[in-house]
């Protein structure tokens, strides 16, 4: 076998990871072959030397720089994905601000004199809702306490039970 | 009992940020070793080790675990650092004893009392010589190296990675550790054919 031919399996053969078949092969070749066996050997060695070549160990704040990039990172990519356009996202935002600050105003407390007679009569007002929201059936309570007598008619003049000429209208 | 990697993967494509921490404590000293080996320094070695992690990080609802969880890593990691020094954004650096180690670099170095000043001269000499001749490999050779050497990881592995045949690839080792035994000579070399006063005395 040609020392070319070899030289491929001489790195797994020399790092323990060439097969059987490999290994035999180049035990073979480096048994009749002194230049080979002088590179097996120099590899060997240069093998040791580069271990020598120190490692780095990463600068203090890499931990850091890298969380606050992904931050960053997350921060736009969480937003796209809630709302589609940004157009809409500043609408929804002056929306949502807007009701806020409406639902909020009334209920801000009122120190000065006047908004505290305002806030009386609104109160008064309140209170009679309920007489507003029934003044129909009110405004027709006598009438219906004088049940089972006859209701006038509307628009007509009201009459007492004691009127004769009520019922048949004809003298 | 310990989740494997690519769990952790798919736990973070579930929202499972914590999945994320623990993988970025796993791999990030061996990636920032990994890309501080394939470009100049290690400030441009961390910006793409910061590259690798967020494109990870942005890739996880799409991960799928079609291979192993480090040969995704380290193919991003790859890629990355190949763009980049094709790019030109990195310098390679030129094999010189003059050149100053980078001030950033926090080298770990087990401190020895008896160390004198000259020996640490020396050690710095070599490791700038290892690092140099590292550096001026061919983009893909260099990657193959400190895959194989330093991530010591297998051929299958490498192969994925790169891109290649795993024929190709120890094709492609056996001409880059020539390469470096050619250019490390003088600390390959037999220890009886070293000069007085080179290599480390012990």
């Amino acid at each position: 076998m040609s020392c070319e031919r070899v030289s491929n399996s001489l790195v797994s053969y020399l790092d323990g990871r060439a097969s059987a078949e490999e290994r035999s092969i180049v035990e073979a070749h480096l048994q009749s072959c002194a230049a080979c066996r002088e590179r097996a050997e120099e590899f060997r060695r240069l093998w040791d030397v580069m271990a020598e070549a120190p490692a780095v160990e990463p600068s203090f704040g890499f931990d850091a720089r890298l969380r606050q990039r992904i931050a960053a990172e997350a921060r736009p990519r969480l937003w796209s994905w809630l709302v589609p356009s940004p157009r809409l996202a500043a609408a929804v935002v002056v929306l949502v601000g807007l009701s806020i600050f409406v639902s909020v105003k009334p209920n801000k407390p009122m120190t000065t004199g006047n908004s505290t007679v305002n806030s009386e009569e609104q109160f008064r007002m309140i209170k009679d809702l309920g007489v507003l929201e029934n003044y129909d059936v009110l405004s027709n309570f006598d009438a219906l306490s004088d049940l089972p007598g006859a209701q006038p008619a509307s628009g007509q003049p009201e009459q007492t039970p004691d009127d004769p000429g009520s019922g048949n209208g004809a003298s | 009992m310990a989740r494997s990697d690519v769990q952790l993967m798919l736990d973070v494509k579930a929202g499972d940020e914590l999945s994320f921490e623990i993988l970025l404590k796993k791999y990030l000293t061996p990636l920032v070793n990994f890309l501080y080996r394939m470009v100049k320094d290690q400030a441009a070695a961390e910006d793409l080790a910061q590259e690798v992690f967020l494109r990870v990080y942005r890739a996880r609802k799409e991960y799928s675990p079609s291979a192993k969880f480090t040969t995704w890593l380290f193919r991003i990691a790859t890629n990355l650092a190949l763009n980049a020094i094709r790019d030109g954004r990195f310098r390679q650096m030129q094999i010189s004893i003059d050149t100053p180690r980078d001030e950033d670099e926090q080298v770990i170095e087990i401190a020895a009392p008896e160390n004198r000043a000259d020996d640490r001269l020396i050690e710095r000499e070599r490791n700038q010589m290892i690092r140099g001749a590292i550096l001026a490999l061919p983009e893909k050779q260099r990657a193959a190296v400190i895959l194989h050497k330093y991530q010591e990881m297998d051929y299958a592995q490498i192969g994925k990675i790169l891109g290649c045949s795993e024929s190709a690839l120890k094709s492609l080792l056996f001409r880059a550790y020539e390469t470096l035994r050619v250019q490390l000579a003088l600390l390959v070399a037999r220890p009886a054919a070293q000069p007085a006063g080179e290599g480390k005395q012990s």
